[in-house]
């Protein structure tokens, strides 16, 4: 099955036609994701990569009843488009969007969770159930089906991380990058729950960095809930300077808040084993799954 | 994009709130100009961004206009924890009965903005927070209302102010709560904020941050940003690169926030020093990685360079071009250890082998290797 989207999943693409738009989508439909139709106002009428454009996200719904969005528009066009995505209430919507103003993303969260909506992002590589479809950006043949959830706060520690579990054997139930930004839609804690359900889902991975405190409140979450399946953790960041944004707006850490070693005590506390390097993760799962 | 004290407190005073009567000088003959409107006794403020300023000595108390002329010559041109200052702020010293704390910054975990308000201001909120966290004062802030008036009373009344007071602390409030969402600001913080003998409030330090991403909406900082930074600095930025500068030896190169802080725990772990975090993003140019390149060699104390690319949107081949040209332009040769794996790898590990430049697949290798050249083990 997988979490939050499926192969049966009707998705629409905002933003078909720009660069990355585009480039995606094709990548997306040879996976065998279901995209039924783009969206870029102006461009109505129009075909791209075989798929019919329309000028808003009302006529793709009138047409097609999506429940999934993915959005490849620029920055300062981002909160409009997700605005409009959550009016037409679709269901789960995927913002890979880099550099979106905070004041935009508060704003725009604020909606989706009076609407009931599941925002990714802004700032993800999306996700991939393997075999079945991908709402995402990332290279696919790195990734394998199999009985591992993952939730990540980076994109290309993910394919490194998934790709060693590939290598040895490990395949993944679903990958999801919940965003790099310092606020995001779904956390990691929501992704617990989601893959808590899951059947397919034995063991869950999650990739941290240094910033925020999603990963010390997910600690305490585990253990309070006495979470029903192994959880591994990497926490990226254990030498960043004071102080320095890394990258990722969300990488940045304001004095002692937020750094790696207080993520590592909180996960080890809540009995999460935390892997020094990425290569040791493989050999965390063998072990955690093990009876 | 942080701003200085004096940027800030502009703003500040823009959105009527109090600030002292002050001048900015950047040249020491401007000094009595400056101190001919103000009375004394002074304050005399280093503006540079930097924590601890105070204790730091960038902070001086002059009780005369001799005294602020000296401390003016001895700040401009000094050095603040190794930032030059370029920058001083004169301002008249109050006589205050107190010092608060206001902030309105980033909730992350609730998405939202969140007010943060301490009767005992002066020191670090952080230090607020660790030795006292029941002093501190969290409204979050409902996105769709915004702060309110109402939440601004609860909040001064939980400062401790009554009758007319409380109507001043809670109009700063709503001001600087206004401060923050007119400039995108990811933090506004006024510490202290005084309350004087007359019983006002006057802001007396002032800090903000600008969210990078929302410069598009302010061109006046826009203009600003590349003001402090170095050559270096200023070509990453041009080519979207996200580049800081470390201690150690090792330069570093990679794709994707989270895959470079894990190439810089590994060399660590590995023993090793980096040089530098440069984060080429997704999608890099030619033009862009031969640019991080020429940033990383151009480091005077970096002995090798660790390049580690996972293609997915970056293409491995463009990567191996940039790598090409970056080396042959080099002034000094410096040993590459590259690690490319991903979209088009075959295609760029063949343009580097052509190059004589090497490529290995694991990312722990390439670690390891280039701390071996470190302690003086043949590239």
């Amino acid at each position: 099955m997988g979490i939050l989207i499926n192969a049966d999943t009707k998705a629409i693409v905002q933003g078909i036609t720009g660069k990355q738009g585009s480039y995606h989508t094709k990548l997306m439909l040879d996976y065998g994701t279901k995209i039924v139709a783009g969206v870029v106002p102006g461009k109505g009428g129009t075909v791209a990569n075989g798929v019919p454009v329309y000028d808003t996200v009302k006529e793709t719904v009138e047409a097609y009843s999506p429940t999934a969005s993915i959005i490849f528009v620029p920055a300062p066009f981002a909160q409009d488009t997700v605005l409009e995505a959550i009016t037409n209430k679709i269901k789960t919507i995927v913002v890979v969007t880099e550099h979106m103003p905070i004041k935009d993303t508060i704003n725009v969260m604020a909606y989706a969770n009076q609407s009931k909506v599941t925002i990714i992002g802004p700032n993800t590589p999306g996700k991939i159930t393997p075999g079945q479809c991908k709402l995402g950006i990332m290279p696919v043949n790195i990734f394998k089906p199999g009985s591992i959830g993952l939730v990540s706060r980076s994109g290309t520690l993910t394919y490194e991380i998934a790709a060693g579990l590939t290598a040895k054997g490990l395949g993944q139930s679903t990958c999801v990058g919940v965003g790099g930004d310092p606020i995001v839609g779904l956390n990691f804690i929501e992704a617990l729950e989601l893959f808590k359900e899951d059947t397919r889902t034995k063991a869950v991975v999650l990739i941290g960095e240094i910033g925020g405190n999603m990963e010390e409140l997910t600690a305490e979450y585990i253990a309070k809930k006495h979470y029903p399946k192994p959880v591994v953790a990497y926490v990226a960041g254990r030498f960043a300077p004071l102080g320095k944004h890394m990258g990722h707006v969300g990488a940045i850490i304001m004095g002692k808040q937020g750094n790696a070693q207080s993520k590592i005590e909180a996960f080890t506390n809540a009995k999460v084993k935390v892997a020094e390097k990425p290569s040791d993760m493989p050999m965390f799962l063998v072990k955690a799954l093990s009876p | 994009m942080n701003l200085s004290e004096y940027e800030a407190k502009q703003e500040f005073s823009k959105h009527n709130i109090s600030i002292p009567n002050g001048t900015l000088v950047t040249k020491s003959n401007q000094t009595a100009q400056a101190l001919a409107n103000l009375k004394p006794p002074y304050t005399v403020k280093a503006q540079v961004l930097v924590g601890g300023r105070g204790k730091a000595g960038g902070i001086i108390s002059a009780k005369s206009k001799k005294e602020a002329e000296e401390a003016t010559v001895k700040l401009l041109g000094a050095r603040i924890r190794g930032l030059l200052v370029k920058q001083v702020l004169i301002e008249e010293k109050l006589p205050i009965r107190k010092e608060l704390y206001l902030g309105i910054t980033i909730d992350r975990f609730n998405r939202s903005y969140v007010a943060l308000a301490s009767a005992t201001g002066g020191v670090e909120i952080e230090e607020i927070a660790s030795k006292t966290p029941k002093a501190i004062i969290r409204t979050l802030i409902d996105s769709q209302s915004g702060l309110r008036y109402f939440h601004s009373i609860a909040i001064a009344k939980q400062l401790g102010y009554s009758g007319n007071q409380l109507v001043k602390l809670s109009t700063i409030i709503q001001k600087l709560y206004q401060v923050c969402i007119d400039n995108d600001a990811e933090l506004v913080e006024i510490n202290p904020l005084a309350e004087t003998e007359t019983g006002d409030f006057v802001a007396l330090d002032a800090r903000m941050v600008i969210d990078d991403n929302a410069l598009f909406r302010h061109p006046e900082y826009a203009a600003k940003e590349t003001e402090a930074l170095s050559s270096q600095e200023v070509l990453a930025l041009k080519n979207n690169l996200t580049y800081v500068k470390l201690e150690g030896d090792i330069g570093v190169v990679g794709n994707g926030a989270g895959l470079v802080m894990a190439t810089l725990d590994l060399l660590n772990f590995f023993g090793g020093k980096p040089a530098n975090f440069l984060d080429l993003g997704g999608g890099a140019t030619i033009e862009a990685i031969a640019a991080a390149l020429q940033i990383v060699f151009a480091e005077p104390d970096t002995k090798v360079i660790l390049v580690n690319v996972l293609g997915g949107i970056t293409h491995c081949d463009d990567v191996a071009r940039g790598i090409v040209e970056a080396a042959k332009e080099a002034e000094v040769k410096k040993p590459l250890v590259v690690r490319l794996v991903g979209a088009n790898q075959q295609e760029g590990q063949k343009i580097l082998a052509d190059a004589g430049i090497s490529v290995l697949d694991s990312m722990e290798e390439a670690a390891k290797q280039a701390v071996e050249i470190t302690r003086g083990a043949q590239p």
